[in-house]
């Protein structure tokens, strides 16, 4: 598929390009409206995204921007009721080649995983993964999320400053995430480590292209092997590896493919729980009241569950690429263009949710949030997600007065992963 | 258009007008239908629009595709011969009269 960024780069991979324009400094409500580029992680690190929205919202709610040399030309919806629409459209709106504004390409090859193939590819090979995450197998899952909670929060130290992130959000969701790959798990942090090098620009981590190419080499070799051992008649094991090895959609995947799916499924189930884990923290030490709510009523917790995944949105935007010509908003959108469903955005659509802005753990519609899109690519792991986080909740009550976050908490530069590098936190156990 | 003769996850019967083309899972919805989640707005993708279709209302209302399949699998309450969801399914006269009964979705 040629689309228009490869036409249009001039960007030098080994540098990070920043807009010149859309700054964390700048005014969003003074900027013309053709120099916001929203693909800018300084504006989410600095929390200044909600305001760009608003205004776009208001003013613009189907927004052009092609001044961005590395993603070219590209549109933005900001709206709830239109990205609902373009979400459920695969007809129209492809996931192909990629759901990310930048194209995933490793050295000179697209890694190809079904987040971004269209039916009947995505269908196939999403199905041959599902049976891991599905409510059969959740509730197995269930006990051994709230052992290893239980664990973790009570080895916390108390009444001394800790890295929430470190030591509870990115411990739970990777262990979590060993258990669903059945990976060895002395080594889970490697996954960590592997979602990082992932969705980071090199650069960011200190990395050159050939030192990244080389970590993901070592994540696909990890996994071939696994993937072979698992591959075997009879195998019903019920963890992602061997569901691909044992599935005729997906058994005979090449290595690219392989790495395609595993860096979806890798990242699907970290970056994700692991930022609604560590925002749920601050928005409860922000919201005091909130807070209250919730301990006084623990039945409000599945509830503040999903206003805590709507408030932080921990994927941002996906993106499509339109299959035909079309008109949205009023805008004519060219057969091929690329545009991002700002799901950050249309969770804080005035028009659909009351007092958008606020965090309301008990608000009318709250499970009506977009965080985990909608359609035929809607989030196949929310249960999981939605578990770990409703367990996390419950045994924070039985032990703790409160957590009280202490100082700003350290965000991630990035447009599409919505995250919480460091975040210091002080443990208040209950009298 | 077709009548539908619903029972909702709390038990309480209900007669939905449905409109011809539109999905089962969508009729539903609009009608408030208790128990009819649909979080993913009908893309066979999260198995909250659940229904066990009653009667021999199954002869009509057509075959469960792949991708249904593996989700019906993967719904949160007990899967059925007569399971379906509600998303697949297209109204057309031909659903005039059928009964349903909405699976706990939760
Ligand atoms: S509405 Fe999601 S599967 Fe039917």
């Amino acid at each position: 598929m040629d689309n228009a960024a490869d036409q249009n780069v001039e960007a030098n991979p080994e540098e990070f390009y920043r807009s010149p324009t859309t700054t964390p400094e700048a005014d969003p409500w003074a900027l013309a409206l053709e120099d916001i580029d929203l693909a800018t992680g300084s504006i989410f690190q600095a929390q200044k995204h909600h305001e760009y929205f608003k205004r776009l919202r208001q003013e613009n709610p189907v927004h052009y921007h092609d001044k961005n040399p590395e993603i070219g030309p590209y549109w933005s919806l900001t709206r709830y009721e239109d990205i609902m629409a373009v979400d459920s459209d695969f007809e129209r709106f492809s996931s192909e080649p990629s759901i990310a504004l930048y194209d995933e390409v490793l050295g000179e090859e697209r890694a190809p995983m079904f987040i971004a193939m269209d039916p009947p590819k995505h269908n196939e090979q999403r199905g041959a993964v599902t049976p891991a995450v599905g409510p059969v197998r959740l509730k197995d899952l269930d006990k051994l999320i709230r052992e290893r909670t239980v664990e973790v929060l009570d080895e916390l130290p108390v009444g001394t400053p800790f890295n929430w992130v470190d030591k509870v959000s990115i411990e739970l969701t990777t262990r979590m995430l060993a258990t669903l790959f059945d990976f060895p798990f002395e080594d889970r942090r490697k996954l960590t480590y592997w979602s990082e090098v992932i969705t980071t620009p090199p650069i960011l981590m200190g990395l050159t292209i050939e030192e990244r190419l080389n970590h993901l080499g070592e994540c696909l070799q990890t996994f071939t092997s696994l993937f072979h051992e698992r591959k075997f008649e009879g195998n019903e094991s019920q963890d992602f590896i061997s569901l691909l090895a044992n599935n005729p959609a997906t058994a005979d995947m090449n290595g690219v493919e392989l790495l395609g799916n595993l860096m979806l499924l890798i990242v699907g189930g970290n970056d994700t729980t692991r930022n609604s884990m560590s925002a749920g923290v601050m928005f409860m030490h922000d919201n005091p009241a909130e807070f209250q709510k919730v301990k006084d009523n623990e039945a409000l917790i599945p509830s503040a569950v999903s206003e805590i995944i709507r408030y932080q949105t921990p994927l941002s935007y996906m993106r499509r690429t339109a299959k035909e010509d079309v008109e949205i908003g009023g805008k004519q959108i060219k057969k091929g263009d690329k545009i991002a469903m700002w799901y950050a955005s249309g969770n804080r659509d005035e028009s659909f949710f009351e007092d958008a802005d606020k965090f309301i753990i008990d608000r009318a519609n709250v499970r009506r949030h977009m965080a985990f899109g909608f359609g035929i690519h809607r989030c196949m792991g929310n249960r999981v997600a939605e578990a770990q986080l409703r367990i996390v909740w419950e045994e924070i009550l039985k032990r703790f007065e409160r957590l009280e976050v202490v100082g700003e908490p350290e965000r991630v530069e990035h447009s599409f992963v919505h995250g919480i590098k460091d975040m210091q936190v002080i443990a208040h156990p209950r009298q | 258009m077709a009548k539908i003769y619903v029972t909702d996850a709390s038990g309480t019967d209900q007669v939905v007008d449905a409109s011809n083309g539109d999905s089962l899972m969508n009729a539903l919805l609009e009608a408030g239908v208790d128990g009819m989640l649909a979080d993913c707005g009908g893309g066979c993708a999260c198995a909250t629009c659940h229904c066990y279709i009653e009667g021999d209302g199954m002869s009509l209302v057509g075959e469960v595709n792949a991708i249904e399949n593996v989700m019906l699998d993967s719904a949160a309450s007990e899967r059925r011969e007569n399971s379906r969801l509600s998303c697949q399914i297209d109204i057309s006269d031909a659903l005039d009269g059928l009964t349903v009964t909405v699976a706990e979705n939760g």
